[in-house]
């Protein structure tokens, strides 16, 4: 047997451990944690030994064709749908991604979460989030995915409000929820539009299709925009919700109230990136509506400054990282929009291995702090756990830009196309970013870890290094960080761009449309890379003279700039500004139909029918006196009455 | 014996509206159970005598046949009314209808 034959296992054994650790939880709520364990992190695994055996079987085929792996049909009358898995060069880097960072994440989990309650409830909504992020990934279809991104919406809703005894996750997992069903509904319009034009949803029945005749989707359809742009903009507006792109990118900082390693997971490393994901696997529809690619691009620069100019000030360290994955996905839209495809692609996979590293430090920091999250009461742990210490400063060069490092590749390509296609303001809100991250990266490092500790004498007692089952994932995501970048090292770097060439097959060709890309002279190519490093080190020497000594440095700006401080702290105010126009009318009105509409109307007919039934019931048992003589007059007077009507004419 | 071919048939629905009236009556206006179920009987051999008298008028013998049907279900009747009257009886010590009212709102 192929290991590629057993791809289906791949999401199958998550989605089984899953049901297997919710069953034992329902029926035997006493096992113990061991077998929780077992399960929890065993299937994903093996989930993950498949998918590496199916993808290096994939990389040494003699044909590197996709391949395709039907299961069997769903079939409505004539509509027919393969629930089918496809592995091609995409799939291949979102199933390293997920199934990589995705078992180490458990691993980690198993420590992290050691102490706390419903810990195998936990396991059993992890494995499921692997399973429907896998049919994600690996659905040959755009139903199939959809199925996946409504089951990685639910299991993001689980576990946000994992702690459903305290009052703000099962509020911040509803906001999630919502936003990305707001987001949902244009994905589900732009497929619905897809099927009435091609009759299916398959993307190998599709693809060709638009390659083959362009021009069918560059007619006008609708909202004045063509097919692509309408089935495009459709697809970005669900994109948007998923993967945290202004304006429904307010999820993501509240869903920071979960778990720290289901932040890595879900709202770092894999969930949040598969609008990403989609938009590239749609390329060729992009392709021909370039306007809502520049659309694509101007909102991804947008989310990414406006995200990180919010992290600037943030003081709960969870948060920075939030806002960081916000601006982090808008690089990828940013490239995504300008038709750099294998970029966007490239800065998914690096920034899922240093975020989900990011964010397990911070977890570890989080668990030898006792659960404080606010990073002025940290200080000085450099000395107390230095395993977390160095992974946690590997990552954050490695976001940074730091040479050498996965980001700095990734990020740089994504630079580069945005200078290439000649979209000079993008490339000054990018290159500004780059600027921003380090310095809130670094202002995170440095309160957390340099200088003296400034937490409660009780909390210092108890500072240690994690255990090992929490330190050997962090360390495994920390080579990534450094590592993974250097599948894409560019022509200009003596590279071969190894990356950009081996997804190139995904990416749509279009005789006529060919996607530019203008040589640019090799010295403008160093200018602009010697401008993105150098932002980068801007940023990070300047977060070091502020915040390196243990003082808050930023004080001092925040002093100066009061105005813009409070902007920043108040994140713009958009979640206020979203409940006074929308949550708030939105509440009224529901408010109105309940009590105005509901309440008075609806059940008051209902109430008013039942009102006039017993009224006349009351009068009508009067005339059952219990004498039959007034029943036989009854009878007698109907015989009369039934006389008349026959004789009547 | 029989009657002469000169009594009309209209002497024959005038005897038998005067019994059903008289039926009529007695049934919506007597309280003792007996006097009721007497005045059913009346209205239907009321209901007899006018069947008799067109089947005279109309040589046909289906009406002669419906009326022993009749006599035989109202004696079938009779048997159970009065069984259900000596028991309402036992239990109540009485059969006025107007205090036979158990099944009342």
């Amino acid at each position: 047997m192929r290991p590629l034959d057993l791809l289906w296992l791949v999401p199958a054994l998550p989605i089984a451990g899953a049901a297997l650790n919710g069953l034992i939880c329902l029926f035997w709520p006493k096992a113990g944690k061991s077998t929780a364990t077992l399960i929890g992190v065993g299937f994903p695994g093996v989930s993950m030994l498949v998918a590496l055996a199916a993808i290096w079987q994939y990389l040494h085929g003699t044909n590197p064709a996709p391949f395709e792996q039907t299961l069997w049909s769903w079939t409505a009358g004539t509509f027919s749908i393969p629930v089918a898995f496809l592995l091609d060069p995409l799939s291949v880097v979102m199933l390293f991604v997920v199934t990589f960072v995705g078992f180490w994440i458990h691993v980690y989990s198993a420590g992290y979460m050691s102490h706390e309650a419903g810990y195998r409830r936990y396991f059993a909504y992890l494995n499921l989030f692997m399973g429907a992020m896998l049919l994600l990934i690996l659905g040959n279809n755009f139903l199939v995915m959809f199925v996946g991104w409504e089951g990685v919406g639910l299991c993001s809703y689980l576990l946000i409000g994992f702690y459903f005894d305290q009052s703000f996750p099962p509020q911040a997992g509803r906001k999630a929820f919502i936003v990305n069903r707001i987001g949902d509904f244009a994905f589900l319009v732009g497929m619905f539009a897809l099927f009435a034009k091609y009759g299916t949803l398959t993307y190998s029945a599709i693809f060709p299709k638009v390659v083959s005749a362009p021009e069918a989707l560059t007619a006008p359809y609708a909202l004045g925009l063509t097919f692509a742009g309408f089935v495009a903009l459709c697809f970005f507006i669900g994109a948007m919700g998923k993967s945290a792109q202004i304006p429904l990118y307010v999820w993501l900082p509240d869903a920071m109230a979960g778990p720290t390693p289901v932040s890595a997971l879900i709202h770092a490393a894999t969930m949040v990136t598969a609008g990403v994901y989609m938009v590239v696997r749609s390329n060729a529809i992009y392709q021909l509506a370039p306007e809502i690619g520049t659309f694509v691009a101007i909102i991804g620069a947008f989310t990414a400054i406006l995200a990180a100019s919010i992290g600037l000030v943030q003081n709960d360290i969870k948060k920075v990282l939030a806002y960081s994955t916000v601006s982090q996905l808008g690089y990828m839209f940013l490239a995504a929009g300008l038709g750099a495809y294998t970029a966007a692609v490239f800065h998914l996979g690096t920034h899922a291995f240093f975020k989900a590293l990011l964010f397990l430090g911070s977890g570890s920091v989080i668990h030898a702090m006792g659960g404080e999250q606010d990073m002025r009461k940290m200080g000085g742990l450099r000395k107390y756990m230095p395993v977390t210490f160095w992974t946690f400063a590997l990552g954050t060069a490695a976001i940074a830009g730091v040479p050498g490092l996965a980001g700095f590749f990734s990020k740089d390509e994504i630079l580069h196309n945005t200078a290439a296609t000649g979209h000079w303001g993008l490339f000054a809100i990018g290159l500004f970013t780059a600027g921003l991250t380090a310095f809130y990266m670094v202002r995170a490092v440095a309160m957390t870890f340099f200088g003296k500790f400034r937490g409660t004498h009780d909390q210092e007692h108890h500072l240690h290094e994690s255990p090992w089952v929490m330190t050997v994932p962090l360390l495994v995501l920390a080579i990534g960080a450094v590592g993974s970048g250097w599948v894409g090292i560019p022509e200009l770097l003596g590279g071969g761009n190894t990356f950009h060439h081996f997804l190139s097959p995904v990416i749509a060709q279009f005789p006529e449309h060919a996607i530019e890309h203008p040589e640019m002279a090799a010295s403008t190519e160093w200018l602009l890379l010697i401008a993105s490093v150098a932002a980068g080190l801007i940023g990070i020497g300047y977060a070091f003279k502020l915040y390196g000594g243990g003082e808050f440095g930023g004080a001092s700006w925040a002093k100066r700039f009061p105005v813009v401080y409070r902007l920043l702290d108040h994140k713009y105010w958009v979640d206020e500004i979203y409940d006074r126009l929308i949550v708030k009318p939105l509440g009224a009105l529901s408010r109105f139909l309940w009590k105005g509409f509901d309440d008075t109307i609806v059940d008051g007919s209902v109430r008013a029918l039942a009102w006039a039934t017993e009224l006349s019931a009351e009068g009508g048992r009067l005339s059952t006196t219990g004498n039959v003589r007034h029943y036989a007059l009854y009878f007698f007077l109907g015989v009369l009455g039934l006389f008349w009507w026959i004789l009547r004419s | 014996m029989s009657l002469p071919h000169s009594v009309p048939v209209s002497w024959f629905l005038v005897l038998a509206a005067l019994l059903f009236a008289i039926g009529v009556a007695g049934a919506l206006t007597r309280r003792n159970g007996i006097g009721i179920f007497l005045s059913i009987e009346l209205m239907l051999n009321a209901v007899n005598v006018e069947l008799v008298g067109y089947s005279r008028l109309l040589g046909e013998r289906t009406g002669q046949v419906m009326v022993l049907f009749v006599m035989a279900v109202a004696a079938a009747e009779a048997a159970v009314g009065l069984g259900l009257f000596i028991a309402v009886y036992r239990q109540r010590r009485t059969i006025d209808v107007n205090r036979l009212n158990l099944m009342r709102w």
